[in-house]
């Protein structure tokens, strides 16, 4: 664990400087994506990245996602760590094969011979007005590959950390960063330090209800905490921080704790995360629940483009102590 | 020119690069070992013998075999579904396939991949492929990563026609191009994209996609081992030295239906048409009779590279029917690194 910090960095200067720290680390650590090099992505997340390591390693590609990510699962076989960059969550559907059916299987196909030292960086998240197809949250297809890894930070700290360990995992690793989060600002320390997978992080100590949360619904979570507060309901907020994967005995354990849980994600309600984890409460605390463990995901619509249907989509802290006020007699 | 006159095996102006006596023996010798694994292969699949399916590549073993002889062993190639060939001929030993195809624990992927999956990275070999055109990412990938680790390693990629459907093939290309990669493209075209002639699926030429990238692109009749290899010799060299990627059309013809069961093939292809390849465009034949010829061997020494093949064929099936299967605790190891 790294010393305390005051400085103060934003999302997306955590991302760019873990990047960068493994970059200079480790000559085999590259980046290839769409307008990653001069343009530093669409969300500036990359910007300087390019002048400090060249084109050589910071590649920008056509667009064209299932070729250079499958580019990048050949060239993590043969000895470089590739970070590949999908600009939108929503395009990992078009590199899927080279994910799910290449990288994922390569290793356990293989014997056990082959490694594919892979990061896949892309994004989640909708309120940006972006409609359909720039907005979903599809973290949970990748989690359900056996091979895959999937980290989703919720903070600049974790973003940094996660990251890094990303780079030097031995497995591809596929990392989710909510677009609405890159500003987001936190402590993050200057020098080198990872997070390990499969570590939850309680975010808020409490003792009548778990609140888990992944991403961006970890502030949506906290924020609801501190509304339960008034009400006189102490919540715990979790952070699984890695979905795949997944520490299930930190869910289970606060689960007994507070007898009561509600899981919080972005994706998709049905066959979501949340349904997930609501199975593994389930199963591990079935007789220390006082109520139904409860689910909060994204509407199972396609996100609409108007602010005004898109805001009834997407999970807010309103909606959350709502659903709490129901799991308490008397309230 | 009509497909049969592209398929047919027609002396280049130019003489090839002449393998000499040893290597010449070797060459055949490797046709030979291809040809008789899976020959084996067939039989154990009709005995019930081999769990799943499998995909015989008999009849194109001259492609698989003169581009791996022009390369070295740490070159990289990536296979297909209709791998076997590739991998022999890249160096692997035959008991070890078997014992994979078997499902047996002392496999080269210990039993895990099967026939589709080959890998072994001790010969340069990335992986079979069981997805049509899947492999092409990881090829063009392993070219990039020679360049950027600075060795002069070159990929080759398998593919059949019918990866030429898939969109991926033309987007590493057109990276491979653009990045000047050491990566050769190796299409197989055996005229049928499983059940179906070629000519139903691809419009257009297949050289003249290539080239619509600049990539160097040529074509061969497949079936004769010199032309091969002495094609492949010069993209290979170009690759090694910085001329970046190329893409090489081999013209072939597999005896075997597109899987072991694909028996009754009559409503996609003539008898006489595989008969036609079978006896006047077999590429073990051509190169035998080119070796008599030349003086390189004769009939005896032939005999004995067959009966020498035979009795390692044999040994192999016998090692691999003797091999235990994987401890069922193998089963949930490897998935993570």
């Amino acid at each position: 664990m790294p010393e305390l910090t005051d400085r103060v960095i934003t999302f997306s200067q955590a991302v760019n400087e873990a990047l960068a720290e493994e970059m200079r680390r480790d000559k085999t650590v590259f980046i290839i994506g769409e307008d990653v090099a001069e343009a530093g992505t669409p969300f500036k997340v990359l910007s300087g990245l390019v002048e400090e390591f060249g084109t050589e390693r910071v590649l920008d590609s056509p667009i064209s996602e299932s070729g250079f990510t499958g580019i990048g699962v050949g060239a993590a076989m043969t000895g470089m760590r590739p970070v590949v960059d999908i600009m939108f969550g929503d395009f990992m559907t078009i590199s899927m094969d080279q994910i799910a059916n290449q990288a994922a299987k390569i290793h356990y196909m293989s014997g056990g011979k082959l490694k594919v030292p892979l990061v896949v960086r892309t994004n989640l998240g909708a309120s940006r007005r972006s409609a359909a197809q720039h907005s979903q949250s599809l973290h949970v297809w990748l989690s359900h590959i056996p091979g895959l890894q999937v980290a989703l930070p919720s903070t600049p700290y974790d973003a940094k950390g996660l990251l890094k360990t990303a780079i030097r995992e031995d497995n591809p690793v596929i990392i989710f960063e909510d677009k609405m989060m890159l500003q987001d600002k936190g402590n993050v320390p200057e020098e080198d330090y990872t997070i390990p997978f499969g570590v939850a992080d309680i975010k808020r100590e409490g003792s009548d209800i778990t609140l888990i949360g992944t991403s961006s619904m970890v502030q949506v979570a906290l924020e609801a905490a501190d509304q339960l507060e008034q009400l006189n309901i102490s919540a715990e907020v979790i952070d699984p921080r890695t979905i795949m994967p997944l520490d299930k005995k930190t869910l289970i354990d606060s689960a007994i704790k507070t007898s009561r849980v509600i899981v919080i994600d972005e994706g998709y309600d049905s066959y979501g995360v949340t349904a997930e984890i609501a199975s593994v409460i389930a199963e591990g605390a079935f007789y220390h629940l006082e109520a139904p463990v409860k689910r909060i995901g994204a509407m199972d619509v396609p996100i609409p483009f108007s602010p005004v249907l898109e805001d009834l989509t997407v999970p807010n802290p309103a909606m959350v102590v709502e659903k709490a006020k129901t799991l308490f007699s008397g309230i | 020119m009509d497909n049969k006159d592209k398929n047919s095996v027609q002396q280049k102006p130019e003489e090839p690069i002449r393998p000499d006596k040893e290597h010449s023996r070797h060459i055949y010798r490797q046709m030979l070992t291809i040809r008789k694994f899976e020959e084996n292969v067939n039989q154990l699949y009709t005995s019930a013998k081999m769990p799943g399916l499998s995909h015989l590549s008999i009849g194109q073993e001259a492609v698989a075999v003169g581009v791996c002889e022009a390369l070295r062993s740490d070159d990289y190639i990536t296979s297909t579904h209709r791998g076997h060939g590739h991998c022999l001929a890249k160096g692997a030993k035959t008991n070890l396939m078997f014992a994979e195809l078997l499902g047996k624990a002392s496999g080269y992927c210990r039993g895990k991949g099967g026939s589709m999956h080959i890998a072994d990275q001790d010969s340069g070999n990335l992986g079979a492929n069981a997805i049509v055109g899947g492999s092409a990412g990881i090829a063009t990938g392993a070219a990039l990563s020679a360049k950027m680790r600075g060795t002069d390693q070159v990929a080759v990629c398998f593919f059949g026609d019918g990866a030429l459907g898939q969109g991926i093939i033309y987007e590493v290309m057109n990276m491979a191009s653009l990045w000047n990669l050491p990566v050769i493209y190796v299409c197989e075209n055996n005229l049928y994209t499983e059940y179906t002639h070629y000519t139903e699926t691809t419009a257009g030429d297949i050289t003249a996609r290539a080239k619509a990238f600049h990539i160097h692109a040529e074509e061969i009749a497949g079936q004769d081992i010199r032309q091969v290899y002495s094609t492949s010799v010069e993209l290979v060299e170009r690759a090694r030295s910085g001329k970046g990627p190329s893409f090489l059309l081999c013209n072939t013809y597999r005896y075997f239906g597109h899987h072991v069961g694909d028996i009754n093939r009559a409503y996609y292809r003539s008898k006489e048409e595989e008969n036609e390849w079978k006896t006047n465009r077999d590429p073990l034949i051509i190169f035998a009779k080119w070796m008599t010829n030349n003086e390189i061997t004769d009939e005896s020494g032939i005999d004995l590279i067959e009966s020498e093949v035979q009795s390692e064929i044999e040994d192999s099936v016998k090692f691999a029917l003797d091999a235990p299967y994987p401890d069922p605790e193998e089963v949930n190891k490897h998935v993570y690194a």
